[in-house]
């Protein structure tokens, strides 16, 4: 299949809140080639007077078919994301360029290595879309997701995620500042050692996807090597400065 | 293609004419990297270059005894950031290259851990690149690619490789890592080269 990213035109057909701070939007892209899981997308807005802004998002959502899913965290200080998640409706038009990315992604395939995944925040967007191919193709290799959040309502993709664990996607939920009732463990953020008892051991040779803002995947990514990790099968994706 | 996006003006009405097209100024520093950082000891460096003819090899204090520079200039990264006037302090490749010689037009920059990117020696040499050891009156932290990467500040920042450990002349142009992954192979951010 012809997946050369390309312009398209994206019509809003659904847009939800999807955290306390986030927005999910549904896209109708008819010229949409389909899309590996991990992949991204730049979105592009043009003002009346032709001023233009580009972000890069990952998709939620993977394969083929002509439907997309952004899930955009509002960074309050935006140009871009606080339009996305405040001001765009149903029936609006953005452009999206696409899809990127041909590193940060997961494919069904005959690699046998269990598959790791571990998300900070947002960072969950491609991962996600990974988790659900997955549980699609109906592979029967291991893949387990970590996921570390401040609290309940900053959880994305919660029913669906919630849904692939009573498949069973190994889950495993950190919160860092607020946990829900019925969580033994006290919040805290993610250590050394609560990663290594989360994560397929080194000794099994994971493949690792690692996505959060740039403090969480540096630290994890070092915690991964330091624990014996082959450096080149831990691939990261980061957003934010340092 | 562009059409009117309903509802948005966007928040910066003034363009920067050092802004190429489709990038917005930052103020902080974005670290963008496809894996872990890699550990890289300051008094093991040595910056390596192969050609058709020979192998040549620099300590950091051989590179520096070469002559030191401070620049400043923009970077355009190619997730659509632009940071204007860092002040970088290193060494020019034209001085490194004054003592190689080779008949190939193209190189294979290689770094600690395994990242590759190729550009043209015609975009490294001629004032065109440096081998950076500091940023903004610092040294580069492991996470900026630390203790040397590649300044280019003419091509989109995956040119500039972190944790540079040396290049390979090539007779012929060939991808590197995201080049073979989907990026322009030479990335010019004033055309947009971003995508292949």
């Amino acid at each position: 299949m012809n997946r050369r990213p390309a312009w398209h035109v994206a019509t809003v057909v659904e847009s939800r809140p999807e955290t306390t701070t986030a927005r999910r939007l549904e896209l109708e892209v008819p010229t949409w080639p389909g899309n590996d899981a991990g992949a991204h997308v730049d979105v592009r807005l043009t003002a009346p007077d032709g001023y233009q802004a580009s972000r890069s998002y990952s998709l939620a959502s993977s394969g083929d078919g002509t439907r997309v899913t952004l899930a955009v965290d509002e960074i309050p200080d935006g140009e871009v994301s606080p339009f996305l998640v405040h001001d765009l409706r149903v029936g609006d038009r953005i452009e999206l360029h696409g899809p990127l990315g041909a590193f940060f992604v997961w494919r069904p395939s005959d690699d046998p290595a269990p598959v790791q995944l571990i998300a900070g925040g947002s960072g969950v967007v491609p991962l996600y879309a990974m988790a659900a191919a997955h549980a699609r193709s109906g592979e029967a290799t291991p893949l387990r997701l970590l996921y570390s959040v401040r609290s309940p309502g900053d959880v994305f993709f919660r029913p669906e995620l919630e849904a692939l664990a009573d498949r069973g996607l190994p889950l495993d939920l950190v919160y860092t500042r607020t946990a829900p009732p019925g969580v033994s463990a006290p919040p805290g953020r993610l250590t050394a050692e609560g990663l290594r008892r989360a994560v397929f051991p080194a000794a099994q040779r994971p493949r690792v996807y690692v996505c959060g803002p740039t403090p969480f995947v540096e630290a994890v990514a070092g915690w991964l090597v330091d624990d014996g990790h082959d450096p080149a099968a831990v691939r990261t994706e980061r957003f934010g400065g340092a | 293609m562009s059409f009117i996006t309903r509802g948005f003006s966007g928040r910066r009405r003034e363009r920067d004419p050092r802004l190429p097209p489709g990038q917005t100024l930052v103020a902080d520093w974005p670290v963008l990297s496809a894996g872990p950082t890699p550990t890289v000891a300051d008094d093991a460096w040595e910056f390596v270059i192969g050609t058709e003819n020979d192998v040549h090899r620099w300590t950091r204090a051989e590179l520096e005894a070469l002559g030191v520079e401070d620049v400043t200039v923009d970077i355009h990264c190619v997730t659509h950031w632009t940071k204007l006037d860092m002040a970088w302090r290193g060494v020019s490749l034209d001085r490194v290259f004054a003592e190689v010689e080779t008949a190939h037009r193209f190189a294979m920059v290689h770094s600690f851990g395994g990242y590759t990117t190729n550009v043209a020696l015609d975009d490294l040499l001629g004032g065109k690149s440096w081998i950076a050891f500091e940023a903004e009156g610092a040294p580069l932290t492991a996470e900026h690619g630390g203790p040397a990467r590649l300044l280019v500040p003419h091509l989109y920042f995956w040119k500039s490789a972190k944790w540079v450990q040396g290049l390979v002349t090539m007779p012929r142009d060939s991808p590197g890592f995201w080049e073979q992954n989907g990026y322009h192979p030479h990335g010019d951010p004033w055309r947009e080269e971003r995508y292949e």
